[in-house]
Formats: structure tokens, sequence, C-alpha cells
């Protein structure tokens, strides 16, 4: 079943279309990364899904229902500007947030102090906000978000904020999560967040969706047939077949190449050919990297 | 539970938890009786204190006899140019009156001369002596007896009976005014303090961008309301704390002066022996509070309270959704107070002196205009019909209000970093979900 499926979405604001009949279909227990270039449409789209505010037309469901008020406590949102109210004590603060989802008062504090005991914070249950450091903030915030165990998980720049040690927490919550069934949407610019986590991703450039399926799916349509390859000593390739885009010489009269195999010709062919002028000390594929993806396809829009 | 109702309690907690409520709410109802106290007792010392100034005087006419009540009067010998010349050097007197010579009927060319412009008070004192003078003057030259005179003095005060209800009730319009003026003055207070509170804290909740997780669990307009309305339930607690703590220490304060509460008085009988109650005028005063209904003003207070807030509670509510500092909120706070303002200014001018006149009856109906025009009218008595009118139109009109600031709201605190005028808000209310 889809965690989640958005079917020709259409969001217009007074000026300018923010979302164009766009489509999703989110796998549950997935890590879903959301990718576009900033006023792609991103931030809309993640409040619709929210019920923050309303699609002019198209449907969403969630777990195979239409998405309803009462989906509110089944969906976790992180938003990307982050806020707690400054004045009010962790534990009542996470508590309030937590019954906001529906949760009952003994169940919400309950749950809250488990997580605090989780995160190691223990101490901060009753200090204010506002006395947190930043990272702290981010932390209850992360909390907060994932309370009231919803299935769905929508985090818009998760990492943003955190230092490498609770950014490398946040990461194995995350994928604990994920192993405990949720299906988690990640809205970032970061790649390597991308590369790193994500099973599924889904472009959106300009308000429309422009790129979707599963990472491996998309660097499998993306690939160029270009391959690395380390030599010792340089050479010149004018063999029909191949063409060599880059060659940089690298320590010790070593050589590294980039060669792309037009049709009709093949890696292990040109191994051969090339272990006749050269001597071959690595030959690996290059796979694009999503931000390469990501790059070409958004200035390609742009042209 | 109920969303809303969290909403509520977390706000209502939010504020009462807080110390400067339980200091506003203690201190508040003490700082007015206190500062006006203080500043009574000081003028009455000032006054008791006060040195009499040193008035020198030239008296062409020959009829004034100094008086030593207020000013020391001195003669100076010379004529009036060389009085001016001598009085210019002199710090130590505070004038130099000159009165020419002059026919009684029509005394004009009496001039004071000072280094200082004299106050409206001293010039009315100087004035009043002299015309004292010169009606005994005319009196002995018109051959009539003081004693004659004096009788036909009369002292009239018209009892002011209201027949209406069928039952008699003695009222003292001066007493009347005062409490619609001071009805009136703490409605405009209100309004505005617990207004004001609701916009800092919606601006707030959208600058900690807090208002994003929220709205993904409740609908904008819940949370809005949740937290108007938690607001005016603290705004009650308060009024009640308030009534509780005026009417303990008011009994506190008339018992120590020997007199009953006016409440109480009615059912008691009053002491015959206490000092006060042999004072005429204490005795109306009482009587006459003792007349007004004080549950039926407080319910009504509360009623106006309650609607004039929920009304601008809302739009000081979309304000605050709209901006991003309380500092951008100012140049939209001004059109929400005009009809305040209106009101206000109206009381004073229309109000309390024609509480049933036209202009006044339209100002207690008009929902933005009634919570402080009818708070002034409310003591003098208003027709049930007029009443009804008002309230419900005031329920008519923050029902509006709040349909209007919902709608600029849901979008508004979304909204970071963008220009907002007239126009955008506009926007915002057109646009659909």
């Amino acid at each position: 079943m889809e965690a989640l499926t958005v079917n020709e979405v259409t969001k217009r604001y007074t000026n300018h279309l923010a979302l164009d009949q766009v489509s999703l279909s989110i796998p549950e227990q997935s890590i879903f990364g959301l990718l576009g270039p900033n006023g792609a449409g991103k931030t809309t789209l993640i409040r619709i899904i929210n019920q923050i505010i309303n699609a002019d037309s198209g449907t969403i469901s969630i777990f195979g229902e239409t998405l309803d008020t009462k989906h509110i406590g089944t969906i976790g949102y992180l938003p990307e500007e982050r806020g707690l109210y400054k004045k009010l004590k962790v534990g009542e603060q996470l508590i309030y947030l937590a019954r906001l989802k529906g949760l009952s008062r003994s169940d919400a504090s309950e749950k809250c102090k488990a997580w605090i005991k989780k995160f190691e914070i223990t101490e901060w249950w009753s200090k204010k906000v506002e006395d947190l450091s930043k990272g702290m903030a981010q932390k209850v915030q992360f909390i907060s978000t994932v309370l009231h165990e919803p299935r769905l998980i929508i985090l818009d720049e998760p990492f943003s904020g955190f230092d490498p040690v609770n950014a490398q927490l946040i990461t194995r919550e995350i994928l604990e999560l994920k192993n405990k069934g949720c299906t988690i949407i990640f809205s970032t610019h970061r790649m390597e967040t991308v590369e790193d986590l994500c099973d599924h991703i889904a472009l959106i450039d300009n308000s429309k969706k422009i790129l979707e399926g599963s990472k491996k799916q998309v660097k499998e349509t993306y690939r160029s047939n270009t391959f690395r390859v380390e030599t010792k000593g340089g050479f010149k390739l004018s063999l029909a077949g191949y063409e060599l885009l880059d060659q940089q010489p690298l320590e010790d009269s070593y050589y590294n190449s980039i060669i792309k195999i037009n049709d009709g010709s093949s890696p292990n062919k040109l191994i051969r050919d090339l272990t006749e002028i050269t001597e071959v000390h690595s030959f690996v594929e290059k796979v694009p990297t999503m931000s390469e993806i990501f790059i070409s396809l958004v200035k390609g829009g742009k042209k | 539970m109920n969303k809303v109702l969290l909403i509520i309690q977390r706000e209502f907690l939010n504020r009462v938890q807080k110390k400067s409520f339980l200091i506003a709410t203690i201190l508040l109802p003490l700082i007015f009786p206190a500062i006006m106290a203080v500043l009574v007792y000081i003028s009455v010392q000032h006054k008791k204190n006060a040195t009499k100034e040193v008035v020198y005087f030239v008296d062409d006419s020959g009829f004034f006899s100094p008086d030593t009540s207020r000013f020391i009067f001195r003669r100076f010998n010379g004529n009036i140019d060389d009085a001016k010349n001598a009085f210019q050097y002199d710090d130590a007197s505070y004038g130099l009156l000159y009165i020419p010579s002059l026919e009684l009927s029509s005394p004009r060319g009496i001039t004071l001369y000072t280094n200082v412009s004299p106050g409206p008070n001293e010039v009315g004192s100087m004035e009043r002596i002299l015309e004292d003078q010169i009606r005994e003057l005319k009196m002995i030259k018109f051959n009539i007896d003081k004693k004659v005179l004096d009788s036909l003095n009369t002292n009239v005060s018209i009892q002011n009976v209201n027949l209406a209800g069928g039952e008699e009730k003695t009222s003292d319009s001066n007493v009347l005014f005062g409490v619609g003026m001071a009805c009136g003055i703490m409605m405009y207070m209100f309004i505005f303090i617990y207004g004001a509170q609701i916009m800092q804290g919606i601006i707030e909740e959208k600058t900690s961008k807090v208002v994003e997780v929220i709205i993904s669990s409740v609908k904008s307009f819940q949370l809005m309301m949740g937290k108007i309305v938690g607001l005016a339930s603290v705004g009650l607690l308060q009024f009640l704390i308030w009534i509780v703590l005026i009417t303990t220490l008011s009994s506190i304060v008339l018992g120590y002066f020997g007199l009953e509460m006016p409440q109480q008085q009615m059912m008691n009988e009053m002491s015959p022996q206490s000092p006060a109650m042999q004072n005429p005028q204490t005795l109306e005063l009482l009587n006459t509070m003792s007349q007004i209904p004080f549950a039926y003003v407080i319910f009504n207070f509360l009623f106006y309270f309650l609607g004039g807030y929920l009304l601008y509670g809302a739009l000081f509510a979309a304000v605050g959704s709209a901006v991003d500092s309380p500092a951008e909120a100012q140049q939209f706070m001004f059109p929400i107070t005009i009809p305040m303002l209106i009101a206000y200014f109206g009381l004073f001018t229309f109000i309390l002196d024609d509480p049933h006149g036209t202009i006044s009856i339209w100002l207690s109906i008009i929902p933005f205009t009634s919570p402080i025009a009818m708070m002034g009218r409310i003591a003098f008595g208003v027709p049930d019909w007029q009443l009804a009118l008002s309230m419900v139109s005031l329920i008519a009109g923050f029902m509006l209000t709040t349909w209007v600031a919902g709608r600029i709201y849901r979008v508004g605190i979304l909204m970071h970093g963008t220009k907002i005028n007239y126009k955008v808000m506009a926007k915002w209310f057109m646009m659909k979900g």
C-alpha cells in the first residue's frame, strides 16, 4: 500500500501557480526525498498534506483513505522554520503539542518522558525553551514531531542547525522509525542526505514534478555510459565508439580519464582496447550523483 | 478533549500563572485610588501652607479697603508711574494692583501688573475681592440692608425622583455622571489592554514560528478563537477578583468611618450616632449610591466588556497575524482605534451630558462604539429595547469582525517578510482556502 498518494494537485496563488498538477506516490515504510530548488512549491505541497492550506484541485489519500482532519494525528511535521513557545517549559510544551495531536494527558506525559530519557535530556524537563541552545531546541522539536507516533513523518530540512553528533543521533532515530514501519518524507537541499538515506525521490521544479522514482531507478535513468579510468601514463584515444571527455594527471604519472562509450560499443571492449595502449589500474562506471542529476535537471528546466 | 478547549486552557494558564498577572490584579484597584489620594493630599497641603503673596496697590478711586484673607495688600504712596518703576525691580512682591478713579456702576481700567503671568486662580480671587467690595459700596449707595439681601438668597437643590418601573428612585445626576464616566473609561482601557495582549501573543507565535506546528494540528480559526477566548477568560477572572477585592476593601474603609456599605444600607437601619450620618450631603450621596443597581451595572459591564473585547480582539488578532513585529503593527492599529476614540470623546461631549439624546442613543447601539457609550449611559437608566438592540448588534458585530479577521489570520500567520498594506490584507481576505 502507498503511504501517501498525491493526485494532480494544483494550487494557485494570486500571482503565480505554486503547484501544477503534481502527482506523487510515496510507498509505505520508505524514506522519500522531496527535492527541488527554493520556491519550487515544496513547502506549499507539504502544507497541503498537513492540511494547513487547501489545494485548489486534486486529491490526496493517506494509507488508502482520503485525507481528512482525522488524519492529523497520523502525521508528524517538522517545519523548516523551527519554533516552540519560548516561555513554556520543555515538558509542558511537549505534552501540550502532543495533546493537540489528539493524545490524552497521561499518554502524552508518559511518551514524552520516554523520549526525554532516550535523548538523555531529563534535566531539561522544567527548563524554558528560551534558555536552551539552538541545537537543544531542535532536539525538543524533533521529539514533538514524533511523540504522537505518527505513521507518516514529514521533515523539512531536518538537519539544519544540528552539529554532526546530533545529526547522527537524528539519522539513527529516523532509520529506527523507518524500521518500525514509519514512512518518512524528507524535504531537503542536502544531496548527501538524499544519497545516504532516501530510497525514493521526487524532484519538483517550477511548480511541476519533473522526476520521480526509486533512487536506483533514477540513477539508472541518468547514467550516461561514462567510465572513469585510472591509468599509468597518459594516452590518446582515437578509436571509433569512444569519446575521451577529460584527462587529468594524478601523482606519479598516473592519469585519470573520463571516457564515454557511444552506442555500438561496450565497457568490456573498451577495457580490451585500453589495455592495448596503456596500463589500466582501475575502471569504474561513473554513476551520476543525486546532486549532478538535480543540477542538470533544474538547470535544463531554466533554459 | 476538544482542541479549542485545550488552547483556551493553555492560554489561560500561561497568563494567570505569571507573576505579573497577580501583581496587576491586586495592585491596580489600589493604585488608582492611591494616586488620587496622594494628589488630593498634596494639593490640600499646598493650599494650607501657601504663604500669602504681597500685592502693592495704588488706589486713585479711594474705595479699596485692603482685605487680607488671600493677599497681603500694601498701599504704595505715590502715583502709578512711580509704582511701576519701583515694582519692576522688586522681586519680593507678587503684583501691583492699580485702581484708577472709576464709576462704581461700570468699573473699568483696573489693572494688575506682575513680573510673571498670574494663574487664573490668583486673578479670580482678586476679582472676587474687588467685586465684593464694590457690591457692598453699592448696597450702601442704594440703601439696602445686608440682612434683607441675604434673606433673598435661597439655596435650592432639586431632588430627582425616577418613576420608571412604578417605584420611586431618588437619583443624583452628579453621582450617575461619575459612575458613567468611570465605567466608560474603564471599558476603554480594558478593551485596549486586552486587545493589545491578543495582538502581542499572536505576533509572538508568528515570529517564533511555532504557529506552523500548531496549525498542522488545529485549524487556524480554532487557534485564533482559542487564543481570544482564553484571554477573555483571564479578563473575566481579573474582574471577578477586582469586584471581590473592591467590595471587601470598601466595606472595610466605610466600616472604619462608621458607615455601612451602600448595598447593605437599604436593609440596615442607619445609626444616627455616627458623625458622618449627621451630614445631610453624605446622607444624600449614600442614598443615591444605594439606588444605583450595582449588580445590573456590573452585569452589563461584563457583557459589554466581553462583546467589545471579542469585536476588537478579532481585529487586533488580524493585525497581529499580518505583521512581523509590534512596531509594524502601529500603523494598522490606528484605524481600529478611531471608533474607540469617537466613543471615548463622545462619552465626554454628548453621552454624560445628555444620556438620552439621539447621538448618545446611536453611539450606544452601533457595535463599534456601544461598549464604551453604553457604559456611560447605563447608570442613568436605558430603555430595555435600546439595551436589547445594542446587545444584539454587538453580538452580530463581533461575529462579523471575527469572520473577517479569521480570513486574514489564516493567510497572515504563514507570511513572513511580506510588505503589508491594506490591499494585501484585502487580497488575503478574498483568497480561497
